[in-house]
């Protein structure tokens, strides 16, 4: 009699005549033999050998030596490959601390604290198909998102996914974000994506100060861990009523928190009421985020407009988000990014009155005037900052020269 | 029995190797954009007498199998059909049904383009009833060949080459088959009305010349006269009432629909820029595109971009849409010409629009035409299976040698002002932008701008083209840059996929010389 041993078949990821840029794999572990891989792939002509022996590293890297390995792959890149295969591993209970790593691109410059935030793509973790060319579209952000999109099945896999996306793809000039999982699922999240610094950790459903201190400390516990120095920020998205009472002090609760942000879908959930086009319903909710961000010297950005359908729905609920004092907002799909950066972007009228005034204040500054004047008027400090400001931001968004 | 055993390969002017004779004839092997001048006298069907024709015009015959009796139907003869029908299409096989059980072998068959629904020919040919196929194969159809079963070799042709082909005497078509959505008992024939309307019939009008024999099917018949007509009766023999040539449902779609991909919408987006900013978005100017997602895709933001800047194009070329219906009643462009109605709307308005207009291949695309319109359409776009860093492009097959779409009006149209490919860089994870392409379909110097969602690459022979977007926000790349980043982004380069060194078909260039071999897969 062979003594029993507790074998578990792991699996992951997804095959099918309608799945595109993904794989799945079946991981059998055996008592004993080789390891044997059987490998289909629409690529196979052509990719055939570098899948095969991108799985027999990665299985040997994760110290699988007996098992039966089923790779049904439907033309997933390097990066999904490792991801699904350790995936598959850990699910069949081997490889436990060991990570299958893609090669790292060069990291992009850290994101500037301050930086334009008009526009955050939403791409489902568990969908590798949509990261590839997710930075084409031009959006300030990207955000690889493993909470509301990824069934609770998934969570693991996706987690090892987003990770590997953040060294292999390139995002270009997106802000590289990571929306986590709700606390305390979101510090496991951590654990995998804190190594590969993206530039922002979205942290869903927070309604107190200690849930960003706690995500906050275990970031930089990470960072200490693999002597990563960059800046990674924090942008807390209320989604209660009691989120919402409790802003300032989230906003507050750490140097690293450089946005505030609301999820209406939640909020109005929270309060029982409907959710509206005119959004009449959040408008206090939404006014109190732009209030304690910019009490906190943030920036205040607005949750999604759902409908992908509705472009003249969406430019209109961008340009009220503007005028409530949000800086951006988030986004479904990529034809929605174009219609919400002309809603964020000052009106020419606007470049054009702080154009004069910024004129105004420089021949102040040179004639050594305390008082800047427009024709018969006196400009304000504040109205002079105001200016500046939109005028470095107008010259971001290539608007001005 | 094998010629293809005895193929003797030689070296064309693109240096691909490709066989001196095909299916028993020999080939002349391609020798460059507009170098092969043959001389003679067309091909000319056999003298007729009126008076053996009834006095009363009225041809109508029991049935297809009749029909094929008196065309003298036996061994070895060349059959054709139309495709305007596409999946639809009932009556191809009808006749070649007919023929079987006539019991005639070694047919060669001719269509214009053949479709999956016809895949029960590969039974014809085990059984020896059809011998090849000279004309488009893709799906089951495609695969049967590059595998190597068919006993003939498959010739690909344009829409343009078939039309050269005829004309020239390269294939005489013994039989032609026309499936008409409405004629008379003469023969005339009209395809925008009827119960299986299909818009123009442009694709059958050399084989109702040329062919010795005409037979026409319809389910629509009326009474002399069908008015109007495309297909005229004086060259038709016989005519066949049929209850269905076709399922209407598989003939036009409904609705066609633009994509909602966003990649492929931002090609869309960049081709439209493109026309624009280079300038060739000018009023009087034309184009032509297709129906694929990215084709009409581009085609509405274009019309934004027309309204915009107050444009309006002489002529827009067909095949027809909704979008393009649309531009046409907008005031948007003078005139549809059309070779092939795509959906509900295209139909509709040929048949009510005297500014949308059936073409043919004669008027569009025969390289034995004084001339023909590709070349006068001021930028066409097009897909493409793969393009080189050449700007030389395949689109029969795909990258492992598989057959895949037909050449189509592809080949013809690279003759246009500016021939743009839209096309990803790279799909699943198979590159696109490639070192060489697996299937040489079209001339990298007929090849002027190839955009993909990465950025858009201009021939570097077009120096006017360069010259003239200069100063646009569109990312201009070199294509051998896309190409490194697709690679990259793909794990490096694809391994050449493994094929067979018997040709199993050949793909001719628009004036009848061999431009490439396709290959048997293994």
């Amino acid at each position: 009699m062979t003594v029993a041993i507790e074998t578990r078949i792991g699996e992951a990821g997804h095959c099918g005549p309608d799945i595109r840029s993904d794989l799945h794999v079946r991981i059998e572990p055996r008592e004993s033999g080789r390891i044997e891989i059987d490998l289909e792939s629409r690529v196979k002509p052509y990719y055939g050998e570098a899948i095969r022996r991108q799985a027999e590293e990665a299985l040997e890297a994760l110290g699988v030596q007996h098992a039966r390995v089923q790779i049904h792959d439907e033309g997933a890149l390097p990066f999904v490959i490792s991801a699904r295969i350790e995936a598959a591993a850990r699910r069949a209970g081997l490889g436990e601390g060991t990570r299958v790593l893609p090669n790292q691109i060069p990291l992009p410059k850290p994101s500037p604290r301050d930086r334009l935030r008009r526009s955050r793509l939403y791409v489902p973790g568990s969908e590798p198909k949509y990261f590839i060319n997710a930075a084409l579209h031009g959006a300030d952000a990207i955000i690889l998102d493993l909470e509301d999109s990824v069934h609770p099945a998934e969570k693991d896999a996706a987690r090892l996914l987003v990770r590997n996306a953040l060294r292999a793809v390139d995002f270009l000039n997106c802000e590289r974000m990571v929306r986590i999982n709700q606390l305390p699922l979101g510090l496991e999240d951590l654990n995998e994506i804190v190594p590969e610094s993206p530039d922002l950790i979205l942290i869903p459903k927070v309604e107190s100060r200690n849930q960003v201190v706690e995500a906050d400390h275990r970031i930089a516990a990470i960072k200490g861990d693999y002597g990563i120095t960059r800046p990674i920020w924090i942008m807390p998205i209320l989604e209660s009523a009691l989120g919402i009472e409790n802003a300032f002090a989230v906003a507050t609760a750490s140097e690293h928190v450089v946005a505030l942000t609301i999820g209406l879908e939640d909020y109005t959930a929270d309060l029982g009421v409907v959710k509206t086009s005119s959004g009449a319903e959040s408008l206090f909710a939404r006014q109190r985020v732009v209030n304690a961000a910019r009490a906190a010297g943030l920036q205040a950005i607005d949750s999604v407009f759902g409908d992908v359908g509705d472009m003249e729905g969406l430019r209109a609920w961008g340009l009220n988000s503007r005028a409530l004092g949000f800086g951006g907002m988030g986004c479904v799909h990529p034809l929605q990014i174009p219609v919400i950066h002309e809603a964020f972007a000052p009106t020419p009228a606007e470049v054009e009155k702080a154009r004069k005034i910024v004129a105004a204040y420089d021949d102040a500054q040179q004639k050594g005037l305390g008082v800047v004047s427009l024709g018969s008027k006196m400009i304000d400090p504040p109205v002079v900052q105001r200016a500046l400001k939109l005028m470095a931001r107008a010259y971001e968004m290539g608007l001005s020269e | 029995m094998s010629i293809l055993a005895r193929a003797e390969m030689i070296a064309n002017a693109a240096g691909r190797m490709v066989p001196e004779a095909v299916n028993g004839r020999l080939q002349t092997p391609y020798m460059g954009v507009g170098k092969y001048r043959p001389g003679g006298s067309k091909a000319a069907p056999p003298i007729r007498s009126a008076s053996d024709y009834p006095a009363s015009g009225d041809k109508r015959v029991a049935d297809l199998e009749t029909a094929l009796r008196r065309c003298g139907l036996r061994d070895g003869m060349v059959i054709s059909s139309h495709h305007h029908l596409r999946d639809g299409d009932r009556v191809a096989l009808l006749a070649l049904e007919a023929a079987s059980r006539i019991g005639v072998k070694d047919l060669m068959w001719f269509p214009s383009a053949s479709f999956p629904s016809q895949k029960s020919v590969i039974e014809l040919m085990e059984s020896g009833v059809v011998d090849h196929i000279e004309g488009s194969m893709n799906g089951p159809l495609g695969d049967y060949c590059t595998q190597g079963r068919m006993r003939g070799m498959g010739v690909l042709r344009s829409h343009g080459g078939r039309w050269q082909a005829i004309q020239d005497g390269e294939v005489h078509i013994d039989i032609a088959v026309i499936a008409a959505p409405t004629a008379d008992p003469f023969g005339n024939c009209d395809g925008s009305h009827g119960k299986s309307a299909c818009g123009s019939l442009g694709f059958a009008l050399a084989d109702s010349i040329y062919a010795d024999h005409v037979i026409v099917v319809t389910d629509n018949l009326m009474p002399f006269p069908c008015i109007p007509w495309q297909i005229q009766g004086n060259n038709v023999d016989y005519v066949v009432e049929v209850e269905s040539i076709g399922d209407p449902s598989k003939i036009v779609s409904g609705t066609t629909q633009i994509t909602r991909s966003p990649d492929r919408l931002r090609i869309a987006d960049f081709v439209a820029r493109f026309l624009r900013d280079a300038g060739i978005m000018r009023n009087g100017f034309s184009f032509q595109a297709g129906a694929g997602g990215i084709a009409l895709a581009f085609v509405s933001y274009l019309k934004q971009m027309m309204k915009q800047a107050g444009v309006k194009a002489r002529f827009v070329r067909g095949g027809s849409t909704k979008y393009l219906v649309e531009m046409l009643e907008e005031g948007l462009t003078d005139y549809i010409l059309d070779g092939q109605t795509f959906d509900l709307d295209g139909v509709r308005s040929l048949a009510e629009n005297p500014r949308h207009v059936a073409t043919s291949p004669f008027t569009s695309y025969n390289y034995h035409s004084k001339g023909n319109f590709a070349s006068m359409v001021d930028a066409v776009v097009l897909g493409a299976t793969e393009v080189d860093v050449n700007f030389n492009a395949n689109v029969v097959t795909h990258s492992d040698g598989r057959l895949l779409h037909g050449i189509g009006g592809w080949q013809n149209c690279l003759s246009s002002g500016c021939t743009i490919l839209a096309v990803p860089s790279f799909r699943d994870r198979i590159p696109v932008i490639v070192d060489e392409v697996t299937t040489l379909c079209g001339p990298g110097e007929l090849i002027d701008v190839v955009v993909t969602e990465r950025g858009i690459a201009i021939n570097p022979r077009r120096q006017d083209l360069i010259d003239a977007v200069r100063g646009s926000k569109l990312p201009i790349r070199p294509l051998p840059e896309i190409k490194g980043e697709v690679e990259r982004i793909c794990g490096g380069k694809p391994q050449r996929p493994q094929r067979g060194d018997r040709p199993v078909a050949v793909v001719k260039w628009v004036d009848g010389t061999v431009l490439d071999t396709v290959w048997q897969i293994i």
